[in-house]
């Protein structure tokens, strides 16, 4: 972790103040439609597969499975991360995806596989700001 | 729209856009000066220069020119001023690098509209040298910036790994059957003087060439250039009398799915793709297997194939072994990127579908 904290951070906006709130106290939030009863990722205030306005907050369990990958080795002229990290996408049990890192295992091909059982894992990079990490379930 | 008419089937729902087979036609396309390294250029110019050549290829000048279509860094607005064109129609779609080929049907549908007559659509991008670009930022309170950019979503080889990863997962698509494409290409490139790379390569050059993103290696992504370009559009009655022997348009199609690659509905399939070429087959009438020749967009080897199944040249899954064997080098069954692609001839950022035409 560079210090200070150089990778770009989210500034939330009024629709996603919410999830990110929840984050700082090492929760995470989601959404859930209750016309069609879906949950849905990113935040906003209609349900993107009804319109309906009736979605409320809810917690989410924080595990998943890791839909895909890639172990990013060459970034652009912008400071992201330190090389090499493993850029995931994290399919939750309760349904939506999200876009994150996984963290906690060799960022190899070979330590590494869609589907594998993942744990949400709470990174506090500043002091405003808590990122949503994963790291594999230990013994799955 | 009448609420009922969303539920028509999709063909009805496409049918006025179905006539539109052979009604409109290329006759002039053009490339600017030089693609590669420029840095005495700046990406407007290289739209400009686009320009110029494809309405001196046309034999028409900036008068003869009714809508402008246009996008990228710059915003479409500032084509025509730079040209001193005073267009009755603007268009400054931005979906990315098939913005330009999208606005070719867009320009079918404003010419027999009868909204435009003569459509000139331009591509200008410094991607290389980064000249009269601005800077490369993601707003941090845009969706990216939240929701994608902390995680280190850099250039587009975080993005497309992200299908070629579930890709390999869902049907075995392995490394060697993406370097085939990367060999392939650079075969058409060997017999085009202006692609920047020309040396033979081998599947092992692919697969032992620096490591970017896996499963990319260098040799899987494509180049960084400088470079513009420019079609001409126009009715096919007022094409019969051009200088060009006018190249018809039989079918186009665009869809978008979505935005950030994070809400891709499904990784290892190109839905968007599906259905855009579901639009282009059936205007034009033609399937497949009518094809002599694909410019499909290779931005890394694994697009290709996504674009192989979508559009129905193997099933889905299939697209890997479908390009074994040098199936689309030349001599190959199905030549494809025959200009040597944005592998090895020239990829400016967002890349036009000039060079298609020219051929």
């Amino acid at each position: 972790m560079p210090d200070p904290y150089e990778a770009p951070l989210p500034k939330p906006t009024p629709e996603t103040r919410p999830y990110w709130d929840a984050l700082r106290k090492h929760e995470l939030h989601l959404q859930r439609c209750g016309a069609c009863n879906e949950a849905y990722f990113y935040p906003r205030n209609f349900c993107p597969n009804c319109l309906s306005s009736d979605v409320a907050w809810f917690q989410a369990s924080g595990r998943g499975r890791l839909h895909t990958f890639t172990i990013v080795h060459v970034t652009g002229p912008n400071p992201v991360l330190p090389v090499p990290y493993v850029l995931a996408m994290i399919e939750l049990e309760e349904g939506p995806c999200l876009m994150s890192n996984l963290v906690g295992v060799e960022p190899d091909p070979s330590s590494l596989w869609c589907e594998m059982l993942v744990q949400i894992e709470y990174a506090d990079v500043t002091e405003e700001c808590t990122l949503a990490r994963f790291r594999p379930v230990e013994g799955a | 729209m009448r609420a009922s008419d969303l539920s028509r089937e999709p063909e009805l729902v496409l049918g006025k856009l179905q006539e539109g087979r052979g009604s409109v036609a290329i006759v002039g396309a053009a490339e600017s000066d030089r693609v590669g390294k420029q840095p005495d250029k700046s990406a407007l110019m290289l739209h400009a220069e686009g320009a110029r050549n494809a309405l001196a290829d046309a034999g028409l000048s900036v008068s003869d020119v009714d809508a402008v279509m246009s996008t990228g860094r710059q915003t479409a607005n500032e084509v025509p001023e730079y040209l001193g064109i005073r267009p009755r129609y603007l268009d400054n779609t931005q979906m990315g690098g098939c913005s330009f080929i999208a606005q070719l049907q867009h320009a079918m549908v404003v010419i027999n509209a009868g909204v435009a007559e003569v459509v000139l659509i331009t591509h200008g991008e410094s991607g290389r040298s980064r000249v009269g670009m601005g800077a490369r930022t993601v707003p941090s309170d845009s969706l990216g910036g939240q929701f994608e950019a902390p995680f280190g979503v850099g250039g587009p080889a975080t993005r497309y790994t992200l299908a070629a990863t579930r890709h390999m997962h869902e049907y075995g698509t392995t490394k060697d059957q993406l370097a085939e494409v990367a060999v392939a290409t650079r075969k058409w490139a060997t017999l085009n003087p202006r692609a920047a790379m020309r040396d033979p390569i081998t599947i092992d050059d692919v697969k032992s060439s620096r490591m970017i993103a896996w499963p990319f290696n260098l040799l899987d992504c494509c180049l960084v250039t400088d470079g513009g370009g420019a079609l001409v559009v126009t009715s096919a009655e007022r094409a019969r009398d051009m200088r060009q022997k006018p190249v018809y348009v039989l079918g186009t199609g665009e869809a978008t799915h979505h935005n950030l690659i994070s809400q891709m509905p499904r990784f290892h399939v190109w839905d968007a793709a599906v259905q855009a070429g579901q639009s282009a087959w059936e205007m034009s009438g033609a399937t497949p297997a009518d094809i002599d020749l694909a410019m499909l967009y290779d931005a890394f080897t694994i697009v290709p194939i996504l674009a192989l199944e979508a559009l129905g040249f193997c099933e889905s899954g299939e697209g890997g072994a479908f390009v074994e064997g040098q199936r689309t080098a030349p001599g190959g069954a199905l030549p494809m990127n025959t200009n040597g692609g944005g592998l090895s001839y020239t990829h400016s950022g967002i890349m036009g579908c000039i060079s298609s035409s020219r051929r």
